[in-house]
Formats: structure tokens, C-alpha cells, sequence
């Protein structure tokens, strides 16, 4: 073994509790990294079960309440243990400090508490579930809420808890974009990776902790009796709704803008350019971030609002749409004249701009009111945002996984594995959730047990969907296991890269990430250019 | 209560998306639907063709060459994407709340229903001849060519009042009114489903809506009128089993629900959570339905509606009737 100095992070220092109390940002990102896989899985499972028991239009497998039970772990589990820590907490903790050239995060010691409360949060979730399952499904309406079963307030306490560790690594990795950068790293010479990781926590630190107040007052409500939202009590339901949606139309924002944020790095490594129009596309960013906390009452389009409220709400919606393609124009035009490498990082980069492409025009259906009316909680919604949360965010997920895996591991995944692990994720994908667009506009609601019996044909194609979405997710769960033990070494810069991470980071890094601070001298994506072409 | 039978009903489709039109309002929110639908069609090939194109054309392997060209603004084509869209979004907005301010504004000379959302069935009220009917199921009728308005109110927790052939849906909330209106145009029989989660039976609490000529509803009120009033009770207990909803969480077979069954209830001496027996009398069976909470049967939950002043006193010795025949 040599110095002490040039042992990667993972060797740096051995046992378990060199683990368990690192305050390394690359050892918390791979830890979030594993908790977020697990949960994936725990979640997946409630899909598989959901999608099978609509296999047929009466009872299949499970009875109503145990339905209502496995829908709302799915959700609560995906949204909260899965996707809002999945890109910013595991990927962007290892990446965000590399690539801006620091050691560490701002807050090394917040980052592992960040840690511990995400691990207190999820314990809560999976003791509510073992206690007697939550039916509210993942949105915990009242009064139905004020009413159900009393693991609704483990549940929501448990929600209460993951807010918290968000708004900590929010205002970890705010603090560190703007303290940490390496002499020379500009604003302007940020990855855009940082920009929309930036633009994620600015949203994380405003709005989560509204959702915190609005779960308390749940508690408060059904411990103490206190009325505020249970009409019996002299409260109103639809206050609720307010609040909630004033914390989760912006955490739908906090979802999609770290994949958006991955899109720009893969879309320029794999095409060799600088990507097009980079500060439309930062600007983008912050843009639907500062948009998304005006649009929450779309989601109250049928619940009794004033028609001005849905005017403007509606408006203000649209909006959004701007930015959003603005972002997808960019990443197309950035492929032009490229020199494109189908790696699987890139497979997945592209299924993101095809699915998100659908998932954000079909959004138009929705901000559109006299049409909404129409398509409000019906499965048109479910496609809609499976589309956005899972075909753009979690597709972006495991596009970045790939990509940084030689960074973070030190081996190579066989490509052949990866492209049919990605190839079976888009078919799988497709057949699940746009079979649910056609069900959606003709009427089919969504969290039906039993259902019309004219909609079976559309379900079980959905159903048999899932299960190739299933498979295609285990082999890329294989690929990566294997490349574990099997896999090649990885070279410095696998994917002739241009950001920091790749070009001046060794390959797994070292524990204190560079051996002296790096002095940035170039833009982004420098890349170069064929000989005998010019501009 | 056969689940079977209740999903059999049909959502009147003409196409792989929005079902068939049945109401004058439901073909400006189609026109919308399909103008959006092939917009984003164009707009989906405007952004995947040039890619596949790119992709074709500009592949290599393994890093094997470097890019033609580093070029990464153009004023021009950003300004177009960035600035177009605004156009066709306002486009949008417009027409959206055009036809928005149509569904929500019902016209002055409409005829009043009102709605009440329960768990799990819907009650559909016609004030002006004091007739209702409602369960699970329950089919209502309505005159074809009229304007109609539904004021709508939830007993306990949120539902939503949606039917798919007319494009029109209001969400059901406790301690409010909401409304809604349509003019059926086309005879036939319309589903009509909740759309907001509610809980166990959520996706059982369905009701049929039959459009008729003025003359074949006003025969019907008559016909549903007389009915009411001329049941004996053991036969409007069965009745009200169904309509008012007991049969969702009362079996009457014996099998156990979200309650106790009927079955041999009649009585019996029962135990309650409190430790407490009691026997199953008149008076017992009264309270238990207009205040259900006073006295909870041993292992299970409080979860009943109360039913204070929702029933006539004919109505609860027709329940009371009904259940000692179930021996």
C-alpha cells in the first residue's frame, strides 16, 4: 500500500464505523445511495402488487383496504424515500464538491446528521407500515386523514422527519456552491449539474417547510382534537389541500430539476460539445423554480375554488411549460454536430428527452381548464406524472449512476448488460404507462380497487408492462453488482469527460478529493474540435 | 352486493380517447382535447426527429473523433423557442378558460338537484317534487335538452361527482356546497363515478344516470313518488338497506364487513367494547343507527355516519323491521 495520502476514499480507513460516522461527502453519497435502492425496491414491490391485483377488474389478489394500503406505501415510499433524496442526496452529494474543485461540503458534520435524520424519518415510515398500514394514499386529504387509522400519524410524522433532513442538505449544498468553488470556478464556469442541484435546494429550504407545518397541524388536529381541518371540528378540508399542494406542486420541482441537472453533463459528455445555449439553460432552472411556487392550486381545479383562482392558476401553469422546453430544445440542439456515444449513461440521457418530452406535453392537457375538468384524477394524471417523476427523473437517476459508477466504484459495468437492461426499462416503461393515457380520457379514476369491466383489456396490458419494467430494472441492478466483482478497472476519464470530477480527480477519488485545490482556467465543456472544421 | 353486476355498466366510448359526446358542453372540451392532442403530436416530432436524425448521423464509437463543430448560442433560434411557445400557450389559456367559465357558470332557468356524496353511494335529490333516491349503483333519471344544476355536499369525506360522457366533475366536500351543471343532449345511460379517494368502497360508489324525454321523467318522479309511500315496512327496510347505504359494511348472510352482520342480530345479547353486554331490543337498534357511537359492538371500530334526522321515523321501523326478519 502506498502513502497514506493516495488511497482512494473507500480504502482511505476500514470498518464499519469508519462508515457509519464519515463525515466524507463521497461515503454519504454512496450510503444515500444504498438506502435509496432499497426503498426503490420496497416501493417497486408495492407497484408489482398494485398493477397485479388490477390484472383483472374485481378482486385478484388482495382485498379493498389492503389495496388502499399497498398504493399509498407506494406512493408515500417513492416520493419521499426515493425520488426527493435520490439525485440531490446521493448523487449530488459525491459529485457536487468534486465538480466544483472543494474537499468536502460546506457542513460536513450537518451533511451526516442530514444522514441519520433521512434513516429516523424512513424508520418511522416502515414502522407505520408495520403497525397497521396508512390508507390516505400518498396526498393524506382531509378529513378522510383526520379519520383513518391512527398510523397516519407515524406516517406523516415520518414525512415531518424527511422534510427536515431536505432542508439540511438544501442549505448544505447552497452554502457550499456559494463558498467552496476553486479559484477561477465562476458562476458561469459551474457545471450545469450545480446550477439545477442549486436551484433544487433553493426550492427544498422555501417550501418543505410548509409541508412541515402542514403535517403538524394533522397531528395536532387528530391528537388534540383541535379543528382545522376536519369539518366535523368547524375546520375546512380544502385548506388542507392548499397547504399541501403549496409545498408538493414545488417538490414535484424538486424531483425533476436534479434529472434535468444530470441531463446537461450527459448530454454534452457523451456528444463532446459544450451544451447549447448553457445560461438559457441555467437560467431555466431557476426560473421553474421560482414558478413552481405560484401553480399548486391547479391541483384544485375541481375542488371548489374560485373560477378567478383558476384563471390565474391555470396561467401561471402554462408558464412553466416555457422554460421546460426551452431546456429540451437545448439538450437536442447540443447533439447537433456532436460526436454521439451510445453508452448506456447516454441511452438513458436519451430516453429521458423522449419520455419527458411526452410527460411535459401532456401536462398541457392538464393546465388547460375546461379539459382538466375532464381528465382530473383520472389515470391520465397517473401516466402524466409517472412520465415525469419516473420516465425523467428516475431514468435520470440511473443515467447518472452509470455515469459516475467508474468514479464512485473504481470498475466498469459491461455495456452489453447496460443496454439491455435500458432497452427492456423503455419498452416495460411504455407499455405500463401509455396503455394508462387511454384509459385516463375515457373515464377510467385513479385509485379504483375494482373498476368498469370495459377497462380490463387496458389494464392487464399495463400489468404486463410493469413486469418487463421489473425485469429491465433487475438487469441493470445486475449489471452494476457485477461490475463489482467482475467489472474492469476503471481508466481516469472513462467518457473523456471535461468537468473537474474527471479531469483533475483521480479515479476513485482520493479522501480529500484533490491534492491541491485546482485552479480553473476553462469553461465547462471544452471540448475540442475535428480538425479541418472550424466554429 | 354483487361487485360483478355494479362494474358491468359501460362508459359509452366512440375512440381510443375522450368517451362518446352526450352533453352540449362536452364538444368544446373535445374540440380543445383534440387541438392540444395534435399539437403535441407536432410538437413531440419537432423535438424526436431532429434527435434520431442527430443520432444517426452523428454517432460514433468509443470516442473515436471529435465534434464538428463547438458552436453553443444562436440569437435567432433561441429567441424563436423561447418566445413562440408564449403564443401558443396564451392560445391555450384562453380557450381553456372559455370553456371553464361554460362549465362553471350554470345558466339562470336551470332545474335544481341536489347531491349528497356518502360512504360509498351518492344520493340524488329532486327538490321540487320531494323525491330521492340513492346506493350504490343507483340509477337517477334526467330529461334530455334541459339545463340542469347540481348542488353538491359531502356527509363525511370528500368525494368527487364525475361523469365521463358529459366532461363534467365537482368534488363532493363536507360543510360546503359546490355545483354543477349540464344539458344532456343524447339519450342513453351514463356512469357516473367518485373521483376522489374515499376509502374502502371508493371505487364502488357508482351511479347510473338515464336521460329520458320530458314525458318519460316526469312518469318517472310519479312512479318513484308512489313507490316511497306505499311500502310496507319490512319492504322499505329492505329498500333503505341498499339505498342508504347499511349493505357496505352490514352483511346480511353472516359473513363479517367493516360492522357486525344482520344476520340473527335480532335479539341477541352483545358485547361491547366497554366490557358491557347488551340486548339486542327496539331500543337498542334505534339508537345504534342515529347515534352509532354511543355503544360499539367488541372488536370494531367507530366508524359509522350517525343518522340523526337523516331518516323518517317510518324509515327506521322499516330498518328495525327488516333486520328481525333476518333470523
Amino acid at each position: 500500500m502506498s502513502d497514506n495520502h493516495d488511497v482512494d476514499y473507500l480504502r482511505a480507513s476500514t470498518g464499519i464505523k469508519s462508515w457509519l460516522l464519515t463525515i466524507d461527502h463521497k461515503r454519504l453519497g454512496l450510503m444515500y445511495l444504498a438506502s435509496v435502492l432499497f426503498f426503490f425496491l420496497i416501493g417497486g414491490i408495492f407497484a408489482i402488487l398494485v398493477r397485479t391485483e388490477l390484472f383483472t377488474h374485481t378482486e385478484t389478489i388482495m382485498s379493498a383496504q389492503q389495496y388502499n394500503q399497498a398504493f399509498t406505501m407506494h406512493g408515500v415510499i417513492m416520493v419521499f424515500l426515493v425520488i426527493i433524496p435520490s439525485i440531490p442526496a446521493a448523487l449530488g452529494n459525491f459529485v457536487l464538491p468534486l465538480q466544483l474543485g472543494a474537499k468536502d461540503v460546506a457542513f460536513p458534520k450537518l451533511n451526516l446528521l442530514s444522514y441519520y435524520i433521512y434513516v429516523t424519518g424512513s424508520l418511522f415510515a416502515v414502522y407505520s407500515m408495520v403497525s397497521g398500514a396508512v390508507d390516505t394514499g400518498w396526498t393524506f386529504y382531509t378529513p378522510y386523514s383526520s379519520q383513518s387509522s391512527q398510523a397516519v400519524v407515524s406516517m406523516t410524522l415520518a414525512a415531518f422527519i424527511l422534510g427536515f433532513s431536505s432542508i439540511l442538505t438544501g442549505m448544505n449544498f447552497m452554502t457550499t456552491v456559494h463558498k467552496m468553488r476553486a479559484p477561477g470556478m465562476t458562476w458561469f464556469n459551474m457545471p450545469l449539474f450545480i446550477w439545477g442541484i442549486y436551484a433544487t435546494a433553493l426550492i427544498q429550504i422555501l417550501a418543505t417547510p410548509v409541508l412541515a407545518i402542514t403535517l403538524l397541524l394533522i397531528i395536532v388536529e387528530r391528537t388534540l382534537g383541535v379543528g382545522i381541518f376536519d369539518p366535523t371540528l368547524g375546520g375546512d378540508p380544502v385548506l388542507f389541500q392548499h397547504f399541501f399542494w403549496f409545498y408538493s406542486h414545488p417538490a414535484v420541482y424538486i424531483m425533476i430539476l436534479p434529472g434535468m441537472a444530470i441531463m446537461s453533463d450527459l448530454i454534452a459528455a457523451f456528444s463532446q460539445k459544450r451544451v447549447f445555449g448553457y445560461s438559457f439553460v441555467a437560467f431555466s432552472s431557476l426560473s421553474i423554480a421560482l414558478i413552481s411556487f405560484l401553480v399548486w392550486g391547479h391541483h384544485l381545479f375541481v375542488s371548489g375554488q374560485s373560477a378567478l383562482a383558476g384563471a390565474i392558476f391555470s396561467f401561471l401553469t402554462m408558464l412553466v411549460a416555457i422554460p421546460s422546453g426551452v431546456k429540451i430544445f437545448n439538450w437536442v440542439a447540443t447533439l447537433y454536430k456532436g460526436a454521439i456515444n451510445l453508452a448506456t449513461p447516454m441511452l438513458y440521457a436519451l430516453m429521458f428527452i423522449f419520455l419527458f418530452t411526452i410527460g411535459g406535453l401532456t401536462g398541457l392537457f392538464l393546465g388547460v381548464l375546461s379539459v382538466d375538468i375532464h381528465l382530473h384524477d383520472t389515470y391520465f394524471v397517473v401516466a402524466h406524472f409517472h412520465y415525469v417523476m419516473m420516465g425523467s427523473t428516475i431514468m435520470a437517476f440511473i443515467g447518472g449512476i452509470y455515469y459516475w459508477w467508474p468514479k464512485m466504484t473504481g470498475k466498469m459495468y459491461k455495456e452489453s448488460l447496460g443496454a439491455t437492461g435500458a432497452i427492456l426499462v423503455f419498452i416495460g416503461f411504455n407499455v405500463t404507462f401509455f396503455t394508462q393515457f387511454f384509459m385516463g380520457s375515457q373515464g377510467m379514476p385513479r385509485r379504483y380497487y375494482n373498476y368498469l369491466e370495459q377497462f380490463e383489456f387496458y389494464h392487464q396490458i399495463s400489468t404486463i408492462g410493469s413486469y418487463i419494467l421489473a425485469l429491465g430494472l433487475f438487469v441493470a441492478l445486475w449489471s452494476l453488482i457485477d461490475s463489482l466483482r467482475n467489472g474492469e478497472k476503471a481508466p481516469q476519464n472513462p467518457w473523456n469527460a471535461s468537468t473537474l470530477e474527471w479531469t483533475v480527480c483521480t479515479t476513485p477519488p482520493i479522501e480529500h478529493n484533490f491534492h491541491e485545490t485546482p485552479h480553473v482556467t476553462t469553461g465547462p465543456y471544452d471540448f475540442g474540435i475535428e480538425e479541418g472544421y472550424s466554429d | 352486493m354483487d361487485i360483478k353486476a355494479l362494474q358491468s355498466m359501460e362508459v359509452l366510448v366512440d375512440s381510443v380517447w375522450t368517451p362518446a359526446v352526450a352533453s352540449t358542453q362536452a364538444a368544446d372540451v373535445d374540440g380543445l382535447f383534440y387541438f392540444i392532442y395534435w399539437s403535441c403530436i407536432f410538437l413531440g416530432i419537432l423535438v424526436v426527429a431532429p434527435m434520431l436524425w442527430f443520432l444517426v448521423k452523428y454517432r460514433v464509437k468509443n470516442f473515436s473523433r471529435k465534434a464538428y463543430s463547438q458552436r453553443d448560442h444562436g440569437v435567432l433560434i433561441e429567441t424563436l423557442w423561447s418566445v413562440l411557445p408564449f403564443f401558443y400557450l396564451v392560445v391555450l389559456f384562453v380557450w381553456g378558460l372559455r370553456g371553464f367559465l361554460n362549465l362553471y357558470i350554470a345558466p339562470p332557468d336551470a332545474m335544481e338537484m341536489r347531491i349528497t356524496g356518502q360512504k360509498w353511494f351518492w344520493e340524488i335529490s329532486y327538490p321540487e317534487d320531494d323525491v330521492a333516491v340513492s346506493g350504490q349503483g343507483v340509477e337517477f333519471v334526467v330529461p334530455v335538452d334541459t339545463n340542469i344544476k347540481l348542488i353538491i355536499i359531502a356527509e363525511d369525506v370528500l368525494h368527487s361527482f364525475f361523469i365521463p360522457n358529459f366532461r363534467v366533475k365537482m368534488d363532493a366536500v363536507p360543510g360546503r356546497y359546490t355545483t354543477l351543471w349540464f344539458n344532456a343532449n343524447k339519450e342513453g345511460l351514463y356512469p357516473v363515478l367518485c373521483t376522489e379517494y374515499c376509502g374502502k368502497d371508493h371505487s364502488n360508489m357508482l351511479a347510473k344516470v338515464r336521460v329520458v324525454k320530458q314525458e318519460e321523467f316526469r312518469a318517472w318522479i310519479e312512479k318513484t313518488q308512489a313507490a316511497s309511500n306505499s311500502l310496507p315496512p319490512v319492504a322499505l327496510g329492505e329498500k333503505l338497506y341498499g339505498s342508504k347505504g347499511c349493505n357496505a359494511c352490514h352483511s346480511i348472510d353472516g359473513s363479517r364487513l367493516v360492522g357486525p352482520s344482520f344476520k340473527g342480530l335480532y335479539g341477541r345479547d352483545e358485547k361491547l367494547a366497554d366490557g358491557s353486554t347488551v340486548k339486542v331490543d327496539d331500543a337498542y337498534m334505534r339508537e345504534s343507527i342515529l347515534n352509532p357511537a354511543a355503544k360499539i359492538v367488541e372488536s370494531y371500530q367507530n366508524l359509522m355516519t350517525p343518522y340523526q334526522g337523516k331518516l323518517k321515523e317510518r324509515e327506521i321501523v322499516g330498518l328495525i323491521e327488516y333486520i328481525k326478519t333476518l333470523k
